[in-house]
Order: C-alpha cells, then sequence, then structure tokens
C-alpha cells in the first residue's frame, strides 16, 4: 500500500515541474491537473478519502476549469508561446532555484527522520468531517462562505467591461 | 512718599507703552503730552521723593522699594529691587529734569518730522530704562538697564532709517558699546559666582571684607567693569561711535550722548566705587584713561567742522574729566561735574538745535555766520552753555566743578602732578574749542539766512538749562569762595571723600586763580585765532605738516582707520571665506546622507511583483533559518 | 490502510511548496503565477491533512476545506484581476504593473 503512496507523490513531483516549465498555458493547466489528481491519491492513502473527492471535484475540477476559461478569454497564441521561451531562460531560474533548496533543506532538517514505526492510518470518513465542520468549524464555515461572496462580487467587479461612455472600471 | 519711588522709571515705560501700542493714531498734541507729559510726572515723583529723602532721611541713609522676585531658582535669586541712596538721588533728579526740558524742546524741534510718536515712545524708553539702570539695585536689573539704553540710542542714533549712513551710525555704535558690554557682563558673572550675591551693596561689603586690596579677583572684576564703561562712555580706545552717533536728532544727541547715557559708565564707577578701590591699579588705568581721552578729544575737536562733531568730542573729553576724578578717587567731583556737564552740554546741543534747524538743516560752521543778532536768544544760550563749558570763573556752574576736579587731581593721594596738568592743558583746549565755536557760528559776516520762527517750548527749554548752567555750581562752592560744599556733603554717604588732605586755603585760591587763568586765556586765544585774525589760522595750516596733523585730528586721531584695518577687514575677509559656512554643511551633510540612503532604500521599491515575492521567501528562508539553527 | 510516516508526507508537501514557490518568482506570465500560487496552496493543505490523519482527527480535513474555499475565492479574484490587467496593459507580463516603483 505504502508503495502507491511513493508512486503518487513521484508522480505529483514530476508533474508540478512540469507545470512550473512549460510555455504553453494549457499543457500547464492539464500537467496541474495530473499533478492534483496524484495528490488527491495521496490523501486517499492518509485516510481522507472525503477531502480526495473534494480535490478533484473542486479543485482540479472547478478551478482548473476556472482557469482554462480565462486562458481561452485571453486568447493567449503561439506569440504567446514565443514570449514564454524568451521569458524562460535558464539564467532565470537560478535564484528561485536556489530559494527553492535552502527552503526545502531546511523542512526537511526541522522535520527529521521518522522517529519510532508508522502506525496505522485509519480512515476518517465524510461524516465525521462534516460533524466537525457543524460543530466546532461552525464559525469558520461562516467565514468561509463571507470570502466566497467577496469574491464573487469582487471577480463580478472587476471583471465588468468597461461602458463605451469611458466610466467605470477597475 | 519714598514709596512713590516705582512710579520714577514706571511712568515713562508707561509712555512708552502707550505710544508703541496707540502712537499712530494719536494726533500730534496727544503723542506729545504722552511723549513729554510721562517723563514731566516722573520728575514730580522723583522731586518728590527726593524732597522727602532730604528733609527725612530713611534709617541708614539708604532706602530699598522690592517690587517683585523676578528670578527665582536653584542657586540664584534677583529681584526687581529700587535701591535709593544719595548718589540715587541726585542721578534720578538729574536725569529726569534734563530728559524732562530735552523733550519739551522736541515737542517743537521734531514737530515737522515724520514719526513724531516714534520718536517720543523710543525717547521714553530710553528715559525709563535709564532711570532703572540708576536705581537698580542688584547688577541684572543695572545690566537690563544698560542694554535699555543701548537699544535706545541704536534705534534713535538710526532714527532716520531710510538714510542708510544712519543705520551704518547706529550699528557702529551699538558694536563698540557692544565690546565694552561683554567686558561689564564677565565682570557682573565673577562678581556673582564669587561673592555669590548679585545685589549690589551686598557685594561691596563682601568685596572689602573678603578679598584683600590688589587681589587678583578684585583687579579683574574691576578692570571688567571698567571696560563696560568705557564702552558706553566713549573713552579711549572705545569712543569711535560717538562722533558718528551724531546722525541722530539733535536732541537725541543732547539727552543720550550728553547727558545721560555716556555718563553711565561714570555712574557704575562711582556705585562700585569699592572694588575701584580694592584695585588702586586699575584705579590709576581709570585716572590715565581719563586724562589721556581728555586731551585726545580736546585737540580732535579743534579740528571738526560740524558743529555737533565739536559738542561730540566736546562730551568725550568732559567724560575725560569725570574718569580723571573717579581715578584720583574724587567720587563727588565726578558726580559734581557730571550735574554740571549735564546742564551745559544738553544746553549747547539744543541751542545748536535751534541754529541747526533755522538754518534748514545746516551744521557745517565753516558755512554759518554772523547769527547773533539773527537769533539772539540762540545766541545767549550757547555763550552762557560755552561760557560754563570753559570754566569761566565764578560765574559759570562749570568752573565750581572742573575746579573742584583739578584740586582733587593735585591733592589726593591717587593723584598726581602730571594729571592736574594734563587736566589744565585739557581745559585750555576746552575755553579754545568751545569759543571757536562760538566766534564762527555767531560772529563774522553772515553766509546763510535763517528762516522760520519757532515757538516758546524750545525757548522754555533753552532758558530753563541756562539758569542751571550757571546755578548749578552753587551746591558745590568751595572753601575759598563761599564755602558751601553741600554736594559732596550730601554724598558722603555714598560716596566717601578722596582722602586728600585739606590744602591751606592759599593754595586752594592759587589752583583755583590757575585755573581760571587758564579758562580765560583759551577764551583770548579763541578770540585772537578765530575772531579778531582768522588769516592767523589759515597761515598755520599752510604747511604741509601741520595740515596733516589737522587732518589727523579731524579724523579723531585715525582710531577708525586703525579699527577698520585691524578688526573690520580681517572679520569681512574671514566671513567671505566662510561663505559656504563649513558648520552648516555639518548639517546639510546628515541631510544629504538621508537623501542618499532614501536613494538607495528605494531602489528596493521596484513595483515588481516577483521582487516583493522573492523578498518574502528570502526572509522566510532567513526567519526559519535563525529559529532552526539557533 | 496505509501506514506512511507524518515525515514523508511533510516533506512531500515541502517539496510541492517549494516548486510552486519557485514557479511564483521565476516565471513572468502571470497567468503561471496564479497556477504557482495554486501549487503552494495544494501543497499546504496537503500538510494539514497529513497532520489531522496522524492524529486520526477530521480538523486537518477541515482545514483543508476551509484552505479549498479560500483557494477558489482567491482564483476568482485573481482572473479577473488578470483580465483588468491584460485589458489595461495589454500584455501579461506580471512586471508590467510597477507603477508603485519608488
Amino acid at each position: 500500500m505504502n508503495l502507491a503512496f511513493y508512486i503518487s507523490a513521484a508522480v505529483a513531483v514530476v508533474a508540478t515541474l512540469m507545470v512550473i516549465t512549460r510555455a504553453n498555458a494549457v499543457h500547464a493547466l492539464l500537467y496541474l491537473i495530473v499533478s492534483l489528481l496524484a495528490v488527491a491519491v495521496v490523501f486517499y492513502m492518509l485516510g481522507a478519502p472525503f477531502v480526495a473527492a473534494l480535490e478533484v471535484l473542486i479543485y482540479a475540477g472547478a478551478v482548473m476549469v476556472l482557469f482554462i476559461f480565462a486562458i481561452m478569454l485571453l486568447n493567449l497564441g503561439p506569440a504567446t508561446v514565443r514570449q514564454e521561451r524568451e521569458w524562460l531562460r535558464p539564467r532565470v531560474w537560478a535564484g528561485p532555484a536556489l530559494l527553492a533548496v535552502i527552503l526545502l533543506a531546511e523542512v526537511v532538517y526541522i522535520v527529521g527522520p521518522g522517529r519510532g514505526p508508522a502506525q496505522e492510518l485509519p480512515t476518517v470518513g465524510a461524516r465525521k468531517v462534516g460533524a466537525a465542520l457543524f460543530g466546532p468549524y461552525l464559525v469558520g464555515v461562516g467565514l468561509a462562505s463571507l470570502v466566497l461572496l467577496a469574491a464573487l462580487v469582487g471577480a463580478y467587479h472587476l471583471g465588468r467591461r468597461e461602458r463605451p461612455s469611458g466610466r467605470g472600471g477597475a | 512718599m519714598l514709596e512713590l519711588l516705582w512710579l520714577v522709571p514706571a511712568l515713562p515705560f508707561a509712555g512708552f507703552a502707550a505710544l508703541a501700542l496707540f502712537g499712530r493714531r494719536l494726533p500730534r498734541n496727544a503723542t506729545a503730552a504722552v511723549g513729554a507729559g510721562s517723563v514731566g510726572l516722573s520728575t514730580a515723583a522723583a522731586g518728590l521723593v527726593a524732597f522727602r529723602f532730604i528733609a527725612w532721611p530713611p534709617p541708614g541713609e539708604a532706602w530699598t522699594q522690592v517690587l517683585w522676585s523676578w528670578i527665582r531658582t536653584d542657586g540664584f535669586a534677583s529681584q526687581v529691587a529700587l535701591y535709593l541712596d544719595a548718589l540715587s538721588v541726585v542721578m534720578m533728579l538729574v536725569v529726569t529734569v534734563v530728559s524732562f526740558l530735552i523733550l519739551l524742546y522736541s515737542v517743537q524741534y521734531m514737530a515737522g518730522e515724520e514719526g513724531y510718536s516714534r520718536y517720543f515712545c523710543y525717547m521714553d524708553l530710553f528715559v525709563g530704562s535709564m532711570l532703572t539702570l540708576v536705581l537698580a539695585g542688584n547688577l541684572l536689573l543695572l545690566y537690563l538697564g544698560w542694554e535699555g539704553v543701548g537699544l535706545c540710542s541704536y534705534l534713535l542714533i538710526g532714527f532716520w532709517y531710510t538714510d542708510p549712513a544712519n543705520g551704518r551710525a547706529a550699528r557702529k555704535a551699538f558694536l563698540v558699546t557692544r565690546v565694552g558690554d561683554t567686558a561689564m557682563l564677565a565682570g557682573f558673572l565673577l562678581l556673582f559666582t564669587s561673592l555669590g550675591t548679585s545685589q549690589i551693596q551686598e557685594i561691596l561689603s563682601l568685596a572689602s571684607s573678603r578679598w584683600p586690596p590688589g587681589s587678583a579677583t578684585a583687579v579683574a572684576a574691576a578692570a571688567l567693569l571698567l571696560g563696560g564703561a568705557l564702552g558706553k562712555s566713549a573713552q579711549l580706545p572705545l569712543q569711535v561711535w560717538l562722533p558718528d552717533a551724531m546722525a541722530g536728532p539733535t536732541p537725541v544727541s543732547a539727552l543720550i550722548h550728553a547727558a545721560t547715557m555716556v555718563t553711565a559708565g561714570v555712574y557704575l564707577i562711582a556705585r562700585t566705587h569699592v572694588l575701584f578701590a580694592l584695585a588702586p591699579a586699575v584705579q590709576t588705568a581709570v585716572a590715565v584713561i581719563g586724562a589721556a581721552t581728555l586731551l585726545y578729544a580736546g585737540l580732535a575737536a579743534l579740528a571738526q567742522s560740524d558743529i555737533k562733531r565739536v559738542l561730540a568730542y566736546s562730551t568725550i573729553s568732559q567724560v575725560g574729566y569725570m574718569f580723571l576724578a573717579l581715578g584720583v578717587g574724587a567720587w563727588s567731583a565726578a558726580i559734581f561735574h557730571f550735574v554740571t556737564h549735564a546742564f551745559f552740554k544738553s544746553l549747547l546741543f539744543l541751542a545748536a538745535g535751534v541754529v541747526i534747524l533755522r538754518l534748514g538743516h545746516e551744521r557745517n560752521m565753516l558755512k554759518m555766520g554772523g547769527l547773533r543778532r539773527a537769533l539772539p536768544g540762540a545766541f545767549a544760550a550757547f555763550l552762557i552753555g560755552s561760557a560754563s563749558l570753559s570754566a569761566l570763573p565764578i560765574v559759570t556752574a562749570g568752573f565750581y566743578s572742573k575746579d573742584l576736579i583739578l584740586y582733587e587731581a593735585w591733592s589726593s593721594p591717587a593723584g598726581g602732578r602730571w594729571l592736574w596738568t594734563a587736566g589744565l592743558v585739557g581745559a585750555f583746549l576746552t575755553s579754545v574749542y568751545a569759543f571757536r565755536m562760538v566766534f564762527l557760528t555767531f560772529f563774522g559776516e553772515m553766509r546763510q539766512r535763517p528762516v522760520e520762527r519757532h515757538g516758546s517750548c524750545m525757548a522754555v527749554s533753552l532758558a530753563v538749562l541756562s539758569v542751571l548752567s550757571v546755578a548749578a555750581g552753587l551746591i558745590q562752592l568751595p572753601e575759598t569762595l563761599g564755602n558751601a560744599p553741600v554736594l559732596t556733603h550730601f554724598l558722603r554717604t555714598a560716596l566717601p571723600p578722596s582722602g586728600a588732605a585739606p590744602a591751606p586755603a592759599a593754595m586752594q585760591a592759587m589752583l583755583q586763580i590757575v585755573a581760571g587763568a587758564v579758562s580765560l586765556a583759551g577764551i583770548w586765544a579763541a578770540y585772537l585765532l578765530f575772531l579778531r585774525r582768522p588769516e592767523h589760522a589759515q597761515d598755520w595750516l599752510r604747511t604741509r605738516a601741520s595740515l596733516a596733523v589737522y587732518r589727523l585730528w579731524q579724523a579723531g586721531w585715525g582710531f577708525d582707520w586703525l579699527y577698520d584695518r585691524a578688526f573690520v577687514r580681517p572679520f569681512l575677509r574671514l566671513a567671505r571665506a566662510n561663505r559656504a559656512d563649513f558648520i552648516d554643511g555639518f548639517a546639510e551633510a546628515v541631510a544629504r546622507a538621508n537623501i542618499a540612503l532614501h536613494g538607495a532604500l528605494s531602489q528596493t521599491q521596484t513595483g515588481r511583483v516577483r521582487w516583493y515575492a522573492m523578498g518574502i521567501a528570502v526572509g522566510a528562508v532567513v526567519v526559519i533559518a535563525l529559529v532552526v539553527f539557533t | 490502510m496505509a501506514t506512511v510516516p507524518l515525515e514523508h508526507s511533510l516533506i512531500l508537501a515541502a517539496a510541492l511548496f517549494v516548486l510552486g514557490m519557485a514557479g511564483v518568482l521565476a516565471r513572468r506570465n502571470v497567468v503561471f503565477v496564479l497556477m504557482s500560487l495554486e501549487i503552494m496552496l495544494n501543497a499546504a493543505g496537503l500538510a494539514f491533512v497529513a497532520a489531522g490523519s496522524r492524529w486520526a482527527q477530521p480538523d486537518g480535513q477541515a482545514m483543508f476545506i476551509f484552505i479549498l474555499a479560500m483557494a477558489a475565492a482567491e482564483v476568482s479574484v485573481g482572473l479577473a484581476l488578470v483580465l483588468l490587467l491584460y485589458r489595461r496593459f495589454k500584455t501579461l507580463d506580471v512586471d508590467a504593473a510597477s507603477k508603485m516603483r519608488g
């Protein structure tokens, strides 16, 4: 069973790597979806089937689709690809890669090698999660809904086309 | 009735305040009434106080009126306290009477001028400050009055400020007296720090009990106070400002630069005479400076053609006599000469003012002449004043005061033959230049016709001062001529006698005859040189050498030239070199460093999102590293 | 079910997070920056879920749901801003919007 975990982990990492290095936006998005699916598998391995489903449904399903819509609206064509290739000289990766490596090293150091034998990871089902959400995390749920409302209103307002008279705007 | 003392300086200050606030809106009459009237009321108050003091002297012959507590801190306290003793009474009376008469005169003299209320405002401030000076009970209050009169001198010399030359003269006066004032302040601080008090009487008694005669502190303090006196009283080497101060209106010259402010130095030395008695070296210096100055100024006065400049040098010379008296220990004689000098010098200035005004602001004597029939009143006044100045025997007040000084110079233990001789030569010179003025202005052919009559106010002042110039001598008659030493007797409570052994009457009479003869000889010489045979005087100036000497005397013996080369030019050179102001450079360097730092830091604000994200990432890495690895 | 040590999950989350961060820093196209941001959020959520499952509590998953909601909100607003950026500057270069410079 653990093997599935490690394979999914590898897939996720490789897919993410591909996401950040592609010049074509749609390709990158597809790789991102792959990465998200792999992470969903990891969730399942960890005994969290509910969020695994959520990951696929919402993250890969809704958010990524939103991305694709936006890219379609932006009409990024081959010119964009050429531009991306221009912008993606290897030199650009030097600083970020260095920072990334250092940060990873730090976290690995903090987390450290495993102490003691690994335990069984029981499944925490949707029922328990729901009970938690309606119980201790009720306020959080309310706040999250407010955030979504705010995002809705904001996105609507920001996305409005400018009137031909020149009024309205950012 | 002694409680009225505070009114004496307060009334002129009130006049000043009223005129400063409302002067512009008042009509001329009201301004004159406030300006001169406040001083008049002050004179009346002074008279009442003096009467009470003389008739029923307070215990100890001194009285202090504490008005309020001025400064009160740990280690230093000062009150506004007025001190009344015999010396204060004399000074107060002379200052108020002379000021009132001069202000009365100015009501008409300044009638045609712009800035009428400004004039009276400054004059009231001056009178108030001068009275504060002479009535002050502690050094801080005295210094306040001292600075006040200095300020008013500046304001009034530069009264006609639209002409930049007047401003220069005013600044010169202020700067030169400032040199003396700084020395005086240093002296005050020395006295305060070594004796712990600023009350004058306490200082004098503590000094005489603690300091042995000739001790370094006493000499230092006395020398510094002398420096201050030299500045204000225009003695060598700080006398250069007084001739130029004649740029101000004539009543100003009369009041400030003849009768009162220039005698502030004399008053200071007389008031602190104990300190000078403790420092015989400094006291000798006072006498020597006095003698030198009176000769210097006498010769310089001979070569002036501006009538006011002659009177200015004459003032310097007569104050030199007062310093001579102080230097030989004849404190009361100096005050006596101050009294008579106040009367006859202001009389001379006011009479000269009439001449100047009637000739349309003409001051050059060489352009005057033959005015005695056209201006009889002014002529009479001027004649009386010059006679008193020349110490015409017996009939003038000047004779008695100058004679007393010469007598003391001869017989006082601190005096000497040389000082007496200097005084005698000076008396001769005085007569010569005084009557030179009379003959050049009022005799000979008339070169310019006088215009416009003036009213009676000026005549009243001239008349009163003429009477005083003659009669004031009566308050101090020597043994041989009536033996009524009223003034010295009155002043003995404040000023000790000089310690001169009383000479036999024959000796006194001899000295008086010599003095009188010298004075008459001077008048005769002036008559010969300037009236009978004016060509002789011209002949003497033919040779190159004598012309050079004449020019030297006219330029005040070249002191202006010397100070210009020695002080003014190097200072200006230094100022020009420091034009970039290197001290300001420090402040500017700070500002520039700040701006540079700002520039450097604002480079980090690129406005690019990824840059900021990089900043966050680096920060996170660093903080985590710090937390984890330390 | 599985017996994966917590540390390994956390290291996976860290790796994904770090990759996302590198993407944010290195890419100039704003859409890619947003994508990398999503990666980072996802990684954070993974860390939460892993921690929650270690203790067999639903709290980790609840946190993940919140993160998800927040990510969705952020994406919608972010993409609206991307559209605005494109309309204003006619380019998707994130460096073009540097008016706050200086």
